[in-house]
């Protein structure tokens, strides 16, 4: 297939012009004739045309585009201006096409690039503050919805909740486990290596306690519910939300705060303390092991020395934080789910801002936590 | 427009095909023929599987048993590059549009274009424009995303999609349905005027009685899982069978029929 089975000749005749297109003008052949052909309509504005149609073989709705929009640019309207010699065929494709030669936007209208990025750039500080707003005004949402459920316990949907409890809690056990268990490792190899040049190594078992029970084991498990079911979430109510579901669903009587929202809060509310303690015990194993292998520190004398030394505090201190961040998680996720907006783009943008509003906030409370903890001491 | 392959009368040819989503069978022993520059028009109540029949026509299903053969050749058999140029030479409208939602109505138009064909960005432009005025959209659609539009305007944008190369075959699924009637009459026209200006087959699956009368040369329908009869609409509606029955002779059949000779008198 060339270029070069389309073609056309030009010659005058008596004052007028004559457009003699020959071959095969369909699309796919008319690319290198798109701009010659533009260039002779600018050339002969306002002339008279004619287009013989004698040597056309075969034309489709692109060239009898390019012809007629050839024609109208040429010709003053009340000449002697005309298509020959076409077919019936030809003649009705002619036809068909020439109410429809005006240019369309391909895109929503662009102003001047600076504008653009000032406009830009105060659209992301402004919708910064309202999206703020309107998080806390889900938070509130969601509390009161919780609120209303609670006096009418028929509204909950367990079969719901507890499908979640599984699907995010259960299923990530074995992930959450694993982790912890290799970070409890990793810090107690490190302990090992420094605190060996003290001679402090039976300290191990301190660092490994505290670290894991306040911060690790919870930590952890809320950066991976975070990428797991927060951006499950926002996946699953946003592609609601771009089928009408949700709209659905609401005149239909049901409230999605109830339906969607809740049951999800609810069941990380729970089931993360529950990982977060799985993820303790297990980071303190590993660390135990750790010691045992690598270290002098016996399974026995690591568990008296643990009952010794660390306080039931640390635990708690862990423990607490747990249902804090499954809630900012559960409500970033859902809250980000509700904020998808048609098309399947702003799912998957609207799916990674869940993901990092949730760990960024998850971190931010830990360090207010942490603030909190060292004010009472304790 | 004949081009290589198709022994000329028929287009596509299926035979003895037979879908099925797990144990549910679909079809069975399937036998429907399209002719070359005819409007088919295939009917079947709700579930029959008109769509499903489509898929697998245009290679989205693959058959458990049977052939379908477009241009002569077998789609689900072809190598990569006969597919690719049986792809070019048809278009299809989905039952639910189908557009990319995070392009505009003119990306859509323009994305077939620039795959296929090596063309200037200004000419794809002017061919968007020209395809969607043709599918009957107002100018300022070109820029909106198919959130914007309403359930209507996406068909026409989806027929404009699916016109963009020019298709030898276009595949309608239900293309009138949530038209206004006005629309849908105009819809009509615009399928018989491409049909005859162009050569296209048009295979279109619908409900719209008045869209049957007005365009289709032959009408199929499906039940009991096969091509019940085939035929002109006038052959087929003296078929005894239950179903095509109560579909041609219920009161918005007669109302259609009685549309149609009135505007054969006058
Ligand atoms: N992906 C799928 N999985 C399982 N079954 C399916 C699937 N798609 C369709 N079916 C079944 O195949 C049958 C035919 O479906 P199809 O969509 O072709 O119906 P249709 O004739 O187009 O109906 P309508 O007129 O309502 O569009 C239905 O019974 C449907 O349940
Ligand atoms: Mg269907």
């Amino acid at each position: 297939m060339t270029d070069s089975a389309a073609s056309f000749d030009i010659d005058v005749r008596q004052g007028v012009l004559k457009l003699a297109p020959r071959g095969d003008w369909r699309a796919r052949f008319l690319g290198g004739l798109d701009d010659p052909l533009r260039d002779f309509a600018d050339d002969s504005v306002g002339r008279d045309l004619v287009i013989d149609m004698a040597a056309v073989e075969r034309l489709d709705t692109v060239g009898a585009m390019m012809l007629q929009r050839t024609m109208h640019s040429c010709t003053s309207r009340t000449s002697t201006s005309e298509f020959l010699n076409a077919s019936e065929a030809q003649a009705a494709l002619l036809k068909q096409v020439e109410s429809h030669l005006d240019p369309c936007h391909v895109e929503p209208l662009h102003g001047n690039i600076v504008v653009v990025l000032i406009d830009r750039l105060g659209r992301g500080v402004a919708d910064a503050y309202f999206a703020s707003l309107e998080v806390m005004s889900f938070i509130g949402l969601t509390l009161s919805t919780a609120w209303r459920v609670l006096f009418n316990p028929k509204k909950m949907r367990w079969t719901s909740t507890v499908y979640h409890m599984e699907e995010a809690g259960l299923n990530a056990m074995p992930i959450v486990g694993l982790m912890s268990f290799l970070i409890g490792a990793v810090v107690a190899f490190m302990g090992a290596k420094i605190l060996r040049m003290f001679n402090a190594d039976i300290f191990t078992v301190e660092l490994v306690g505290i670290s894991v029970l306040r911060e690790f084991g919870v930590l952890l498990s809320a950066i991976l519910i975070a990428g797991r079911s927060g951006s499950a979430f926002t996946a699953q109510i946003g592609s609601m939300k771009i089928r009408e579901e949700i709209d659905a669903m609401r005149v239909l009587g049901l409230d999605p705060m109830e339906v969607l929202v809740l049951p999800r809060v609810i069941a990380l509310v729970i089931m993360l303390p529950i990982l977060a303690l799985v993820a303790s015990v297990l980071g303190v194993i590993g660390g135990g092991l750790v010691a045992a292998m690598a270290m002098d520190i016996s399974p026995a004398l690591f568990v008296s020395r643990f009952q010794e030394t660390i306080v039931i505090n640390h635990f708690w201190a862990g423990l607490i934080k747990a249902p804090f961040f499954a809630f900012v998680i559960a409500i970033i996720g859902c809250f980000q789910g509700m904020e998808v907006e048609g098309s399947a783009e702003s799912l998957g943008q609207r799916t990674t801002l869940s993901v990092v509003q949730a760990l960024f906030l998850v971190i931010l409370i830990d360090a207010f936590f942490a603030m909190f903890y060292l004010e009472i001491d304790f | 427009m004949t081009d290589a392959g198709g022994d000329g009368k028929h287009v596509i040819e299926v035979e003895g095909l037979k879908t099925q989503f797990g144990d549910f069978v679909v079809h069975e022993d399937l036998d429907l023929n399209v002719e070359r520059g005819e409007i088919l028009g295939v009917v079947g109540g709700s579930g029959t599987g008109k769509s499903v029949l489509m898929r697998a026509i245009i290679g989205l299903k693959r058959p458990s048993a049977g052939a379908v053969r477009i241009f002569g050749e077998d789609y689900y058999q072809a190598s990569d590059k006969d597919r690719e140029a049986i792809e070019e030479r048809w278009g299809v409208l989905f039952q639910g549009g189908a557009l990319f939602s995070s392009l505009t109505v003119a990306q859509n138009v323009m994305a077939p274009l620039k795959e296929h064909l090596n063309l200037p960005e200004e000419l794809v432009r002017d061919i968007a424009a020209l395809k969607i005025s043709m599918s009957g959209l107002p100018e300022e659609a070109g820029a909106k995303y198919p959130s914007e539009l309403s359930g209507g305007m996406k068909k026409r944008a989806g027929l404009a999609r699916a016109l963009a190369l020019d298709p030898e075959i276009v595949f309608l699924d239900e293309p009138t349905a949530g038209l206004d009637p006005i629309g849908a009459a105009k819809f009509d026209e615009l399928i018989v005027n491409l049909k005859e200006s162009l050569g296209l087959t048009v295979f279109m699956v619908t409900h719209d009685l008045d869209t049957l009368h007005a365009t289709c040369d032959r009408v199929a329908v499906l039940a009991e899982k096969r091509v019940m009869a085939c035929g002109p609409l006038e052959e087929v509606r003296k078929t005894d069978h239950p179903w095509i029955q109560e579909y041609f002779s219920g009161p918005r059949g007669r109302a259609a029929l009685a549309h149609k000779a009135s505007e054969g008198m006058s």
